[in-house]
């Protein structure tokens, strides 16, 4: 089985597999800090115990899925040499000053100032503790910034050159960093962020609504504000995203015009004029091999008016296109529709949140509460379905139309890879499997007056240690006699 | 586009730097992962693994990032090397990736769990599998690895040898010893008991490696050996044995008379000498005989791009880090910080 399947497949599955991986920490992390440095402002101007409660609950939560992403992302700045040789010496003067910068600027900042949030309260006192609070959210963002322009320059280069040695360099760093499509995603990746934080915030919150609800208790104070907070950022957030996402796709159109033929599944062209426009399909099953779609439901002419604005415009299909610079679309067709698919689920959680809400059922619509339970992982399915449908279209390149993968990988021994492979699958799960068992077990408590931040060190015994802290805990005394 | 010859010598400046950065923050905290097993747990009757984590809890984020800083810097200001070094050092580069992976998540994991012993021992694998792969990349990297065009031309298994093996040992022991020399400093009582004999045992150890990994470095290649003994290499190199023993003798002393911080700062000087050694033995090369620095790096304008940035953010994250350690400074109990 391994001898038939070349030291470039396994590098790609090697690379898909350690990214997809990665992905979903950061992509939980960059919204969750913004939560954490929300909470923590309530709580300075309000002084409501209420939300140092969340703020301690969440920053747990926080610091395990940190630490998963600091270590599978760790991986991904070594796997670029160890497997993508090639095209790191081609491409590194360009992208590498911006990963450069992405540690200088971000990870710095934020595992500098990990340690003082964690565990730095009663040692800085609120003030600085609340400005570390916001260091690390600032660099979770700035690192977005960074990678997705590394990414977007993969997908949209410009401002380079070529030199003798055949390497990429930069003739404008203006115009490297802000490449054509780099606003586009990085709105489109923070805005995911922020929804898919939302959406775990608000699974948790209505698991616990459910919860209390059997169990005959009235819902906990902590509880009906992470879950109110979380249906808001639903409500607000997932219809700028479908605008943003829109928005993308014609800016996508415009620079990577075969990506958007793969993931609309067009083989063939429209010419456009009266009645030439392109359909939009709905559902149908990609045959690569035929360059057909089969059994396709298509909407005439929509297709036309959502990237042209125009019932009648010409649309260009995979056909345009040479055989071997075609993207598969069996994958970013499929992809593309579940990242669609969820989004608009997204967009109905928020309008219903807001019916809820104004007839004041928010907190009691246990069928709102078990859509948001269903709804709380879609965020990372949505995400890595939308980085699959941006990483497949972009092929078979690593660099749109300049450097293909097929050049870019490493001169590795298929075996060396097949070996390297099983061992991050095995590793991976194993690993990530136990820490996502951890943060479910969090999450399976309820936040509660009293609740403590992360400790380190806590023996066998559960004994709480705090690494010299004693969590400068706000009891409300009603609170806990209520209980 | 020519490279710049000045430029590249700083950013090659600055990639030792980062190097070494990395090897002195990361260095006693993977330290400490190594002795782990060492170390009194619950089941013994003490408690001295949680006071030696409560110790490295808050910084060790930090310390690890200059790795990534590293290899990020070599990526980025010298992408052939970066491009020939990964793929020779394959399998113990996947290694290193593992055995940090497990030591990362235990850190938290450990805290979280009434099965202690699992996320101790990962703690204490990952650590030891990080520190032996980080040294086994570093002695295949000495000992030099085939190069065809602009590409890695060896096997996946050129980077196993008894040097590259020897280098291996050597990280761990003398990581071992800069995590014995951090518990002396951070923590008292029976722990620091505990630190001061381990610092022993390990100090001895990683002498006996400077020692093994010096002698046999130059033969590795002639220019290596031209260096260290024929003029004028020898007049730049003979003081680094020489201060080598110094600092061992003051170590020892510093042992004996139960000093606190002397320890862990002339470990920390062990290694800034065993340092300029490797940078005598191997400079300009970064694939020895083959590949200089300026071979290997980026257009000029790549590298004073990030120079502003790295002249600009240096000073500042050594400023907040600094803070940090500042926060959380003083002896450690297990119940935390006095």
């Amino acid at each position: 089985m391994v001898e038939s399947i070349s030291a470039l497949t396994l590098a790609r599955m090697q690379f898909a597999f350690t990214v997809s991986f990665h992905f979903i920490f950061p992509a939980f992390t960059i919204g969750l800090a913004s939560f954490l440095m929300v909470l923590e402002g309530l709580w300075l101007k309000t002084g409501r115990d209420v939300y140092h409660q969340l703020f301690q609950y969440w920053v747990k939560i926080f610091a395990i899925t940190f630490g998963m992403g600091v270590v599978s992302g760790i991986v991904m700045a070594y796997q670029f040499g160890s497997n993508w040789a090639v095209f790191s010496d081609k491409a590194g003067p360009v992208i590498g000053p911006l990963m450069a910068y992405e540690v200088l600027t971000a990870f710095f900042l934020e595992a500098g100032f990990l340690g003082v949030m964690l565990f730095g309260l009663d040692k800085v006192g609120k003030t600085l503790h609340f400005a570390a609070t916001c260091m690390v959210a600032l660099g979770t963002a700035i690192s977005t910034f960074w990678i997705i322009s590394v990414n977007s320059w993969m997908q949209t280069p410009q401002g380079y050159g070529v030199n003798a040695d055949g390497q990429f360099f930069a003739t404008d760093w203006w115009a490297v960093v802000f490449n054509p499509s780099m606003p586009y995603r990085l709105a489109h990746v923070l805005l995911a962020a922020y929804l898919t934080t939302a959406l775990v915030v608000g699974g948790a919150g209505a698991w616990h609504l459910l919860k209390d609800r059997r169990a005959g208790n009235p819902p906990r104070e902590g509880t009906k504000i992470m879950f109110s907070m979380a249906m808001w950022m639903a409500a607000i957030v997932a219809p700028i995203q479908v605008f943003v996402g829109d928005e993308h796709g014609l800016n996508t159109l415009a620079h990577q015009p075969a990506k958007i033929a793969a993931m609309e599944g067009h083989y063939r062209s429209f010419p456009g004029g009266p009645g030439g426009g392109a359909p939009l399909i709905l559902f149908g099953i990609p045959d690569d091999q035929q360059q057909v779609m089969r059994y396709k439901v298509e909407i005439p002419a929509l297709g036309s008016v959502i990237l042209k604005h125009d019932a009648d415009g010409a649309l260009a299909g995979l056909d345009t296109f040479k055989p071997q610079d075609r993207p598969s679309v069996e994958i970013t067709f499929w992809s593309f529709r579940i990242m669609v698919g969820l989004g608009m689920a997204m967009v109905a959680m928020g309008l219903w949140s807001l019916v809820a809400r104004a007839r004041g059922t928010l907190h009691s619509s246990h069928w709102l509460h078990r859509m948001a339970l269903v709804m709380g992982p879609s965020g990372f399915i949505a995400v890595l379905a939308g980085w699959t449908t941006t990483e497949v279209g972009r092929q078979p390149y690593t660099v749109y139309g300049l450097l293909r993968t097929v050049e870019s990988v490493s001169p590795l021994a298929a075996p060396a890879v097949a070996a390297s492979l099983l061992a991050f699958v095995i590793v991976y799960f194993t690993v990530f499997g136990a820490g996502t068992y951890f943060i479910i077990k969090l999450m399976g408590h309820e936040p509660h007056p009293g609740e403590e931040g992360p400790t380190r060190g806590q023996g066998a015994d559960g004994i709480t240690r705090t690494a010299g802290i004693t969590p400068a805990v706000q009891v409300n005394p009603d609170a806990v006699l209520a209980e | 586009m020519a490279p710049n010859d000045t430029l590249t010598l700083i950013w090659a400046g600055i990639i030792a730097l980062a190097i070494f950065g990395y090897v002195v923050m990361d260095g006693f905290d993977l330290g400490i992962g190594i002795l782990f097993p060492w170390l009194a747990d619950k089941v013994e009757g003490g408690d001295d693994r949680n006071t030696a984590i409560n110790t490295i809890a808050p910084v060790w984020d930090g310390n690890e990032t200059w790795l990534v800083l590293g290899g990020g810097g070599l990526f980025a200001a010298f992408p052939l090397a970066y491009a020939i070094v990964m793929p020779a050092v394959y399998t113990p580069l996947i290694a290193m990736l593992m055995g940090l992976i497990f030591r990362g998540v235990a850190f938290e994991y450990r805290a979280r769990t009434t099965r202690l012993w699992i996320w101790d021992r990962a703690f204490a694998f990952g650590s030891v599998l990080a520190a032996f792969s980080q040294g086994v990349i570093l002695g295949a990297v000495l000992q030099g690895v085939k190069v065809k065009g602009r590409a890695y031309a060896g096997g996946w298994f050129d980077w196993l040898s008894p040097f590259s093996v020897l280098t291996g040992v050597s990280v761990v022991a003398g990581y071992a010893l800069l995590g014995a020399c951090w518990l002396i400093y951070r923590t008292e009582g029976a722990l620091q008991e505990r630190a001061f004999a381990l610092a022993k045992v390990a100090g001895v150890v990683t002498l006996v490696a400077v020692v093994a990994v010096s002698a046999a470095t130059p033969f590795l290649y002639h220019d290596y050996f031209s260096r260290w003994f024929e003029r004028p290499g020898i007049f730049l190199a003979a003081p680094v044995p020489i201060m080598v023993g110094v600092t061992a003798l003051l170590f020892i002393r510093a042992l004996r008379d139960r000093r606190e911080l002397q320890p862990f700062l002339l470990a920390l000087a062990l290694f800034l000498l065993s340092f300029i050694g490797l940078g005598i033995s191997m400079m300009p090369w970064i694939i020895p005989g083959q590949i200089s620095i300026y071979d290997a790096a980026t257009p000029a304008n790549s590298q004073s791009f990030m120079l502003v940035g790295v002249a600009i953010m240096l000073p500042i994250i050594i400023g907040y880090t600094a803070y940090a350690y500042w926060v959380f400074r003083g002896k450690v109990g297990h119940d935390g910080y006095h």
